[in-house]
């Protein structure tokens, strides 16, 4: 982990109430989809953690939306601003442990630790299946991309404006039914009722439990939570953790 | 060259920065980033007789000023502290630590101090009558004087190292606890501990922290600490570790100005991991300006 000044290359708006911040500097110490960065706001005091949607060796992306006052004055900033990180936190997605038709799903924002992941696989020669959630058609974003990696997308909306109209998990349970999918391996990042219905409907997977926390490398012991392998601190155990040691 | 060299009761620090417990864990993650020997001394993680895991999330809020943690003392307990924790932090940290222990009773209190008596890398027993997170309604030892007296003489019994009593802010007069806390023996005092506090999501329309109130901490509580020392410096004859919403050398001179022999560091190493090393250098530096040789010649100036 370095504390490091990012400069803001692009802040927009993706879709209705979806922002991408795409930031510049040195990421040559990620390890993986699945790890965060703990970044500094002007006018409020504790950092807060944003998962990395998607990087490279320039720059990463953050998906945002505005759900509080720290990612109200993120929306507000602008390209060529600088924004302090520690970077990177957390253990990332186990990618070694994903087996070939896995599937990878999530829903709104915070599913977008699932795009590297998808690319990451797909180049090692893996087929994983993505599945992504959003409430309406207007709110999409990074379908193309999904495309363009060349996995298999099914899209999932609450109104059913485009793809199986309800959530992931009833997406899911149709692939299961067409016999497309088995569910035997998961990987999800999303908000903590979706993770809970997903995992009620898989075998095994690893899932994304990032939450409120204060520091972000382990030293306050804000973010912990039990496991089956006892108090875990969710930002140095996790955030990824196996299904098995979760308890729900 | 200016001296930053403090005593604690007779335990010489190199330097007056420690960090505070329940901010730096036992070491290690601050250890990865920089060489932790630099520092005077550490408080490590509140330490009690069982493990705990603490209280349920959410157990930190935002606010401008600093943040509220209700943590609840998650430790592992001391019996794994002393087999595990301390051994490794002593091998990165080779000066007398501060051991920062919290009991549920007398009992337990004098347990952690014969405990932490028979440990060589421990200089100093911080005794912890304040947690304000681990009680319904934020009740604690420290908020009442008999029961402080109480537990400070028992400690002191316990153990032949200099015992500091962490007192709480949460009180109607803080140098009337000072004075209990010399009458039974303490060798020093450390404050404050976080003011009770508690944030609203407006949206839920619940309490933010699960525990409904938490400790605030942060710059926001910095007046409020350095009243308290200075109201303490008047009130007993014995040595202080200052702490609350410290994060800048100009503040660790007001502490000392207050009447601090040492300071703790707490809130401000969740944000910025480099504060405390940052602050050992900058410290002499900022001395050399404002012409001041050593910190026992401003001790108590103010």
């Amino acid at each position: 982990m370095k504390d490091e000044l990012f400069t803001i290359e692009r802040n927009e708006l993706l879709c209705r109430g979806t922002y991408l911040m795409r930031i510049k500097g040195d990421t040559s110490q990620i390890k993986g989809p699945g790890q965060f960065v703990n970044i500094k706001i002007d006018g409020l005091y504790l950092r807060r953690p944003m998962s990395i949607a998607n990087y490279d060796d320039e720059g990463i992306e953050i998906i945002y939306k505005i759900v509080g006052d720290g990612t109200a004055k993120m929306a507000a900033m602008e390209p060529g601003e600088t924004i302090s990180c520690l970077c990177p936190l957390g253990n990332g997605f186990d990618i070694d442990a994903i087996p070939d038709n896995a599937i990878l799903t999530g829903g709104g924002a915070g599913a977008m630790p699932i795009y590297k992941l998808s690319k990451m696989l797909t180049e090692a020669g893996k087929a994983p299946h993505v599945v992504i959630g959003f409430n309406r058609e207007d709110e999409i974003f990074f379908a193309d991309e999904f495309r363009a990696v060349g996995c298999d997308l099914t899209i999932a909306t609450m109104d059913g404006s485009v793809g199986v109209k309800g959530t992931v998990v009833d997406a899911m349970k149709l692939l299961k039914e067409e016999g497309k999918n088995d569910l035997a391996y998961v990987c999800v990042c999303g908000p903590d009722p979706m993770m809970k219905a997903v995992s009620e409907i898989t075998q095994d997977g690893q899932f994304d439990l990032g939450g409120r926390m204060a520091c972000g490398f382990g030293a306050c012991m804000g973010c912990t939570i039990e496991t089956k392998k006892g108090p875990q601190r969710v930002c140095k155990e996790g955030p990824i953790f196996m299904q098995e040691d979760i308890i729900w | 060259m200016v001296d930053t060299k403090v005593s604690l009761a007779g335990v010489v620090l190199d330097n007056p920065i420690i960090p505070a417990s329940g901010t730096f864990g036992f070491g290690k993650e601050f250890s990865e980033l920089y060489d932790i020997s630099k520092l005077g001394s550490i408080s490590f993680k509140g330490t009690t007789v069982e493990p705990r895991t603490g209280n349920a999330q959410p157990r930190i809020a935002d606010c401008k000023a600093g943040m509220l943690n209700a943590v609840g003392l998650q430790n592992p307990g001391v019996d794994a502290v002393l087999a595990e924790e301390i051994p490794e932090l002593a091998k990165i940290f080779p000066k007398p630590l501060i051991a920062n222990i919290s009991g549920f009773s007398e009992e337990e209190f004098v347990r952690l101090a014969e405990a932490m008596d028979s440990e060589p890398a421990v200089g100093i027993i911080e005794v912890n009558v304040s947690c304000p997170n681990v009680h319904a309604g934020g009740v604690n030892f420290a908020s009442d004087r008999k029961e402080t007296e109480k537990i400070t003489a028992a400690v002191r019994k316990a153990t032949k190292k200099p015992v500091f009593v962490k007192l709480s802010p949460n009180v109607t007069d803080i140098a009337d606890m000072a004075k209990g806390c010399e009458a039974a023996g303490a060798d020093g005092i450390s404050l404050i501990n976080t003011l009770l506090g508690m944030r609203i999501d407006i949206k839920r329309r619940k309490p933010v922290l699960a525990n409904r109130y938490g400790g605030y901490s942060g710059p926001g509580i910095f007046p409020v600490a350095l009243r308290m020392v200075d109201q303490v410096r008047h009130a007993v004859d014995l040595p202080i570790i200052g702490m609350g919403g410290i994060s800048t050398a100009d503040d660790i001179i007001e502490m000392v100005m207050a009447g601090a022999s040492a300071v703790q560091i707490g809130a401000a190493n969740l944000v910025d991991p480099w504060t405390c090393i940052r602050l050992v250098d900058e410290l002499p530096a900022r001395m050399e300006e404002l012409g001041i040789e050593s910190l026992d010649e401003i001790r108590g100036i103010a």
